[in-house]
């Protein structure tokens, strides 16, 4: 401890002092200062790069994903578009065969009553003719001698003959 | 640029050739002032322990048989019971047993183991007791530009150099290159390792600038105690007295209420063991903490440097035992393998300067109460905060 306190100089302790003193304020003056400044700035850069680089993959994944949505949707559009046509087709041709036939029936139907209606006249003629004849047979009957009966047979004979030929 | 590191190249030779030069001097046995014998050898490295006022490189012995000294005087500023009193330490003559007369200002003054005393008046001679102890001289306040001091300067010199031409490159780049490649993950550890983990998030800041300056200051000061120059600056205890009470004065200065309060009113145990407690807490914060700061780095310091001189000194004096090349190949081999030991001790010494100093900042600052996160159900979480707090 004698030795430890002859050896401690009071002049070294003062002009050290002095000298640190001096040396702590440059340091933390020119070089400290600046220094550490410049790595915090440089932490907070990379930092925020890093910030920066996550931001973009989610948007790059929040993007992918939109992207993946809108796809599964154009899809699902078509299909519904494309089921709806084929829907449309089938109603559109059923549609068609019952017109058709709903047609075809209505036609049937007009040809039976123009060939009934062509019957009922075709009949009514007939009708007024072999009216028309038997009154012509009878008047001619009568203007005719009806005694005998050979006549009156020639007669109706050479009448339907006539008729015959109508 | 190149001229300056062509002319460092220069001295850097320059100084290898001294060193050569000095360990022949060291290993000469010639008589007349060269180190040979036990007593010589420990004389020399108790006397290189001592700081001292001129810078010596080497001594040697010339033809005529005079001891010649190579290297170059220090001023000598003193403040004597007649006022200052400057002169060159060469007027000493390399004197340091106090027959070296030098008078200033009315004032005699002899070097005696390296300290500058000044005679009583009226005394023409130092009268010496038993112990060798000066009887009619006492010691004068010595401001001298010493070896310590030029180590201090230099140190301090080749740090603001360094760091402020690493500084100056953040202007220009992202990323220092060249030295600065190498400064800057120091001053990463220092801030990364020793001033944030220690002193916590929140003020380390404030304290990163003298951490970071008495870490460099320290450890290239032990690693030029290294080197053949001889410094021995972090073995001087004004030195790493002053370092320890830069500690004291900065953790004493930013200590916090909760701080003082842990030291004069410790909450949480009885009132009549408070005072006990108070009085060992006093201790510990102005007399414990910064004796352990400067007691071990002094002691560390100068006990490596007594190794390796003491290692080196086998050359000589088991030279008759093992024969000049055993001795040398022993000295030489061990000598090595404990220097390498001292370049890790140096740094080891500046990390636990500046830990230590980091750790008593942050038991000042440490902030006990402040506020918790809450989980969900409200209770407090623990932080690290809290876990740095336990520790401390």
């Amino acid at each position: 401890m004698e030795v430890l306190l002859n050896d401690f100089s009071p002049g070294l302790f003062v002009v050290q002092t002095i000298l640190l003193l001096a040396l702590i304020f440059l340091m933390v003056k020119f070089a400290w200062k600046p220094i550490l400044n410049s790595l915090n700035e440089r932490e907070a850069g990379i930092e925020e790069a890093l910030a920066a680089a996550d931001k973009a993959r989610t948007d790059m994944q929040n993007l992918q994903a939109d992207n993946e949505k809108m796809l599964q949707e154009a899809r699902a559009e078509r299909e519904g578009m494309l089921k709806e046509a084929r829907e449309i087709k089938e109603k559109m041709i059923s549609d068609s065969k019952e017109q058709a036939k709903l047609e075809g029936d209505k036609m049937l139907k007009q040809a039976q009553a123009a060939i009934e209606s062509e019957k009922k006249a075709a009949v009514a003629d007939i009708k007024s003719q072999v009216a028309e004849l038997s009154v012509a047979i009878a008047e001619k009957v009568l203007k005719e001698d009806l005694s005998s009966n050979d006549k009156q047979l020639k007669l109706v004979d050479s009448m339907l003959s006539d008729i015959k030929l109508n | 640029m190149m001229q300056v590191s062509n002319t460092i190249k220069t001295l850097l030779q320059l100084l290898i050739l001294c060193f050569s030069l000095q360990s022949f001097a060291i290993s000469d046995t010639e008589p007349e002032g060269a180190v040979s014998g036990k007593e010589q050898v420990d004389a020399y490295i108790l006397h290189h322990l001592k700081d001292s006022h001129d810078f010596h490189l080497f001594s040697y012995t010339s033809d005529s048989g005079e001891r010649k000294h190579v290297g170059f005087p220090l001023p000598v500023i003193l403040w004597s019971s007649n006022g200052l009193a400057t002169f060159m330490s060469s007027e000493f003559h390399h004197d340091d047993n106090g027959h070296v007369i030098v008078e200033r200002n009315g004032s005699k003054f002899v070097k005696l183991h390296s300290k500058i005393y000044e005679l009583d008046a009226g005394a023409s001679s130092v009268n010496f007791d038993e112990e060798h102890h000066a009887t009619n001289a006492h010691k004068v306040l010595d401001f001298s530009i010493t070896k310590s001091v030029v180590g201090v300067l230099l140190v301090g010199l080749l740090m603001l150099l360094a760091f402020s031409s690493l500084a100056k490159q953040y202007g220009k780049k992202k990323i220092p290159t060249g030295f600065g490649r190498v400064l800057e993950p120091l001053v990463l550890y220092v801030r990364d390792e020793i001033a944030r983990p220690n002193i916590g998030e929140k003020h380390y800041r404030k304290f990163t600038g003298y951490l970071l300056t008495v870490f460099f200051f320290i450890w290239i000061l032990n690693l030029m105690g290294l080197t053949p120059f001889g410094f021995n600056v972090t073995g001087q205890i004004a030195v790493t007295a002053c370092l320890a009470i830069f500690t004291l004065v900065i953790y004493t200065v930013s200590g916090n209420k909760d701080y003082w309060m842990h030291i004069l009113w410790m909450p949480g145990v009885p009132v009549f063991v408070k005072p006990i407690l108070a009085i060992i807490e006093l201790a510990g914060a102005f007399i414990i903490k910064p004796f352990s700061l400067l007691v071990r780095l002094f002691a560390n310091i100068s006990a490596g440097h007594i190794v390796v001189m003491s290692l080196i000194a086998i050359m000589f004096t088991l030279k008759e035992s093992l024969g000049v090349a055993g001795a040398t190949g022993l000295s030489l081999v061990l000598s090595f393998f404990i220097t390498l030991i001292e370049v890790l001790v140096a740094f080891l010494q500046a990390y636990i300067f500046t830990a230590l100093s980091a750790l008593f900042i942050g038991m000042a600052v440490a902030e006990h109460d402040h506020d918790h996160e809450h989980d969900e159900a409200g209770h407090e979480v623990a932080d690290t905060e809290d876990v740095r707090a336990d520790f401390i």
